[in-house]
């Protein structure tokens, strides 16, 4: 080998000299593929490989907002928001779960099922994702866990917020929050965008109406985090938005104290104002706690709710369907003035009963009322006067009327609670039961039996009608501070019948709307609610307000559960002495004062037997509260009308 | 050709210094200052472990790179077998001594440092077959029977390689040993044969494979398949050096590297981490002081006079490309995760041992380019 000459040196070191030329044309090519690659990556698809970054980089954790505050018209909070002690648990940062658990039932007063769902949560969420362990703990609970923490890694001592409802009077109308539930979170879209947990949602009346505003919007904290997920420094946080303040027409103080004058009775007191529809006061009884189901309702508590007959958790002035029974008989009647079907002085002879094809009518009093005309049926309440009067009527003309003034359909906007109640007709008859209207359901229709069905606040409203001349009013429950100046209106034209309107209430553009074709057959059926409360022999003589600046003028009815049998009616059952679920439930139905009305109230006992023993008594005295704080309630709208 | 020789012997001190070629020198220099930086991002950007370490080995290599300029290129020529042989019992003992970690039995527990044999083979192979060819007439490259010695050479320590096992390494090494011979002569239809026989014993390869290096081919294949398996290196990777953009997210602030989502990060993948660091225009930095080194050790070859300098030099150019590029191919997601690091960016012993030798081989080539070897 050594002997191969200079030459084929030469020729071999050209050789290898190409074939580098070579290769290095080979290498080129893969440098420019490389670069390529290094652009495709760093230039062309950089925005992407960033987002992904960051993807990486950041973790949020979303902060439940605090929920807005809700206040009465005089600006007390019924529902506000107090300071709750909470642990959470971050999964990671445990040594062991079981172990943990083991620890913490040492500590706590925490069930085993109440474990055993919060080791499935922990089993379906991401392992730094905290989860509520406890959302509510008295303090000498929370200080014990705050002592114990060395020993209890992963474990998060944590100061919140949440709902609480001074007042249990409120409770129905307010309604309550309590955790979100898989249906919220499907019917509720704004509710899954938030996402986040410990978050509660309204479950019931205001609450849930409002929920959507109320609820706030949801804060983050954004952490940097390492490929084990560990935090390494918080880079942003976003406390999030309090949801909205809400201040309604509701005097807690009225609330309070017909709470209390309904006891544990199943009833409820609708108060509003008769000119600008503002719920003065709506409670619903028996009341049951709101604040119990705020950290999830103890079972043994809703329990006993469930099993109440009484039916605490229904709010009865909105959800509740009673026959309006004798207190339709103004609408009856004025239904028959505006139709010109009577007037008012034709006299009818009430004998207790009258027969129509073979079926037999009674009047609530045996006797009969002898020779009754308008104002004295509807004093004493006459069944006879009325059936007679219906039946001239009939149910279509009659349903017109009852609708025009609220009834048959939602008082209030959007709570999901309310039911709209039934106005019936022949038309309605044949569409939901299939049958022909008979002449004898005008009859029952006519006293505020049979298909009717109405509500507290239905006919709380209708009442509010009547009082304000005939005008329809909107009833609201969240206060508005746009003035409504209907009163001012009608004052105005009272005064002044020829003149045109002055500016300012030309410029609110009112929106009446007259419920009558003549005003004057209102003013007949006031007088004869007059005469009804403060006339000897009306229904609700004995629970009159002699004071002119409360006396009332109402309209007593009961309305029928069970048909009373012709033996009962013989032996001249008293309501006392049947079982309570088959007693009337008593209604009363009046405004005030009768000079210058201002309010118009409805009380519903369940069961209560008659209206006049009943339901009277309580609108006597809510009535006299409602206008002791009347001047009170002027004078805050007037500072708030100042103050805007 | 004896004159020469004389000349050469006669070298005074300051010519040998001066012949030295500087821009390589330097070169290597600033990517070695880089890579102290970027080791010092791998910290956390606290003057840790690695830190202290890198920069220990890389100076003190560098150092033995600057004085093996000086060895005489004839000595390089008569103990290049012996080097290889070195190696290759160095490569038989951890076979029996070796260190194992994570699977796999690569180290030899040596003092001051944890020796890998198979990194120094790298360069063992492509002398011995500089030798050889430089000693093998024209005529007689392509018969069979001198290809013998070569094939010999190159399967034994790619063998004991693959065993132990470290793929990556040992098809670099192979690499290595394709380049010089072909570049000596050997015909491509050889490699072509030889290419073929390997194809076929393929499907037995794989079921001697380890399952995570089945498993690291397939997920080559289509890494987002199980994205916090076997795929996570190099979709982590992949963000990383996308998500640095132009210029980088600026030094320490390598946000994938700094929290851990990047494995590997001052072996493997610390190309990554300074591209994040230092975005496209780094790259470009450092693939320009690659290009350089690279045509730097090309010239040499050129300008050396010797057959064995220029088959050393050529082979050497090329290994040294292809361990960059294949580092580079594989952190951005071009090629499987075979383990490779980058020459001198990469923290290793081994590896910048392996790469300062074959550098001072380099230059000595320079520095007596006219001296024949024999």
């Amino acid at each position: 080998m050594l002997s191969s000459g200079s030459g084929n040196t030469v020729i071999k070191s050209k050789l290898i000299s190409r074939r580098m030329f070579l290769l290095s044309i080979g290498k080129a090519a893969v440098v420019v593929g490389i670069i390529g690659r290094l652009i495709s990556l760093q230039i062309n698809e950089s925005k992407k490989y960033k987002t992904l970054s960051d993807k990486n980089r950041f973790r949020e954790w979303k902060l439940a907002p605090e929920r807005g505050v809700i206040k009465d018209y005089f600006n007390q909070e019924v529902a506000s928001n107090r300071q709750v002690y909470q642990i959470h648990l971050i999964p990671e940062n445990a040594r062991s779960i079981n172990e943990l658990f083991f620890r913490l039932k040492s500590i706590l007063n925490i069930t085993d099922r109440k474990i055993f769902s919060i080791k499935k949560k922990i089993k379906k969420q991401k392992p730094w994702e905290p989860i509520i362990i406890s959302d509510n703990l008295n303090w000498s609970e929370f200080s014990r866990i705050n002592l114990f923490l060395n020993e209890l890694p992963g474990v998060e001592p944590i100061v919140s917020v949440a709902r609480v409802y001074k007042d249990k009077s409120s409770a129905h109308i307010l309604g309550y929050v309590s955790q979100v539930s898989a249906k919220d979170l499907k019917n509720k879209k704004y509710l899954k965008e938030m996402a986040v947990s410990g978050i509660a949602v309204g479950k019931t009346g205001l609450e849930r109406r409002l929920d959507e505003e109320i609820i706030g919007e949801v804060g983050f904290q954004r952490y940097e985090v390492n490929a084990f997920g560990k935090r390494i420094k918080q880079i942003q946080i976003d406390q999030g938005q309090a949801g909205k303040n809400y201040k309604t027409t509701l005097d807690l103080e009225i609330q309070k104290y017909t709470s209390e004058i309904l006891e544990d009775k199943a009833a409820s007191v609708c108060v509003m104002d008769v000119y600008n529809g503002d719920i003065v006061s709506l409670v619903s009884s028996p009341i049951y706690d709101p604040n119990t189901f705020v950290h999830g309702v103890e079972k043994d508590y809703w329990d006993s709710l469930i099993s109440n007959e009484r039916k605490p958790l229904i709010n009865k002035a909105l959800s509740g369907l009673y026959p309006p029974g004798s207190t339709i008989k103004t609408l009856v009647a004025l239904s028959a003035l505006e139709n010109k079907i009577v007037t008012p002085l034709k006299s009818v002879k009430c004998t207790g009963k009258i027969e129509m094809h073979g079926e037999k009518f009674h009047c609530w009093k045996k006797k009969g009322h002898g020779i009754v005309n308008m104002r004295s049926a509807i004093k004493r309440s006459c069944d006879v006067y009325f059936y007679e009067i219906a039946r001239k009527l009939g149910v279509d003309r009659l349903s017109v009327t009852a609708k025009k003034f609220g009834l048959g359909e939602k008082v209030l906007k959007g709570f999901s609670e309310e039911r709209s109640g039934v106005v019936p007709n022949t038309s309605w008859k044949k569409k939901y039961i299939g049958q022909n209207w008979y002449i004898g359901e005008t009859l029952h229709t006519g006293i505020g039996q049979g298909y009717f069905q109405s509500t507290p606040i239905q006919l709380c409203l209708m009442t509010a009608q009547i009082a304000n001349g005939g005008f329809k009013i909107k009833p609201r429950i969240i206060f508005d501070k746009k003035k409504n100046d209907l009163k001012e209106y009608l004052k105005f034209k009272k005064e002044n019948p020829d003149q045109p309107l002055p500016q300012n209430l030309l410029l609110n553009n009112l929106d009446l709307k007259p419920l009558f074709k003549n005003q004057e057959n209102i003013k007949i059926i006031q007088d004869a609610m007059f005469s009804s409360s403060n006339e000897p022999g009306g229904t609700s003589y004995r629970s009159r307000l002699e004071d002119k600046k409360f006396t009332f003028a109402g309209k007593t009815g009961s309305s029928q559960i069970k048909k009373f049998t012709e033996e009962q009616r013989e032996a001249e059952v008293k309501q006392e002495n049947i079982p309570y679920k088959s007693r009337d439930h008593a209604l009363f139905i009046a405004y005030a004062p009768v000079s210058d009305p201002k309010y118009a109230i409805s009380v519903v006992v369940e069961h209560g037997g008659s209206g006049s023993k009943a339901a009277a008594p309580i609108a006597k005295k809510v009535i006299k509260k409602v206008l002791e704080r009347h001047d009170l309630r002027q004078s805050e709208n007037n500072l708030l009308g100042e103050s805007i | 050709m004896y004159q020469p020789r004389s000349i050469q012997s006669s070298l005074s001190f300051k010519d040998k210094l001066q012949s030295i070629d500087y821009i390589l020198v330097f070169s290597v220099l600033v990517l070695g200052i880089i890579s102290m930086f970027a080791m010092y991002s791998t910290d956390g950007g606290e003057f840790a472990y690695h830190t202290k370490s890198h920069i220990l080995r890389f100076c003190v290599f560098f150092v033995i790179f600057f004085i093996l300029s000086f060895v005489q290129i004839r000595l390089w020529h008569s103990t290049s077998y012996l080097f290889y042989i070195i190696f290759f019992i160095l490569l038989l003992c951890v076979k029996y001594f070796g260190l194992t970690s994570s699977g796999s039995q690569r180290w030899l527990n040596l003092p001051y440092m944890h020796l890998q044999p198979s990194e120094l083979m790298k360069i063992g192979l492509i002398l011995f077959l500089a030798k050889y060819y430089h000693r093998v007439s024209l005529e007689n490259v392509n018969k069979v029977r001198f290809l013998f010695i070569p094939i010999v050479a190159l399967i034994a320590p790619v063998l004991l390689v693959v065993m132990q096992p470290d793929l990556g390494t040992s098809i670099l090494i192979a690499s290595g040993g394709f380049v010089a011979a072909w570049l000596a002569g050997v015909r491509a239809k050889f490699f072509i044969y030889f290419s073929l026989i390997l194809l076929s014993l393929l499907p037995v390869a794989i079921s001697f494979l380890k399952p995570y290096q089945k498993a690291r081919i397939l997920t080559f294949l289509n890494p987002e398949k199980d994205p916090l398996g076997a795929g996570y290196q190099i979709i982590q990777s992949k963000i990383a050096i996308g998500s640095g953009g132009l210029f980088g997210k600026g030094f320490l602030n390598g946000s994938q590297s700094y929290l851990d989502y990047l494995p590997e990060k001052h072996t493997d993948f610390i190309f990554t981490l300074f591209t994040e660091e230092f975005g496209f225009f780094g790259s470009l930095f450092i693939l320009l002081l690659y290009g350089i080194i690279i045509s730097r050790i090309i010239k040499i070859g050129h300008i050396t006079r010797s057959n064995f300098g220029k088959l050393y030099c050529f082979s050497f150019a090329t290994v040294f490309f292809i361990y960059v590029i294949v580092n580079m191919g594989m952190v951005l997601g071009l090629l499987p995760i075979v383990g490779s690091p980058l020459p001198i960016m990469s923290y290793g012993g081994s590896s910048m041992m392996a790469i300062m030798l074959g550098l001072g081989i380099t230059m000595s080539c320079k520095v007596y380019k006219d001296t024949p070897v024999n």
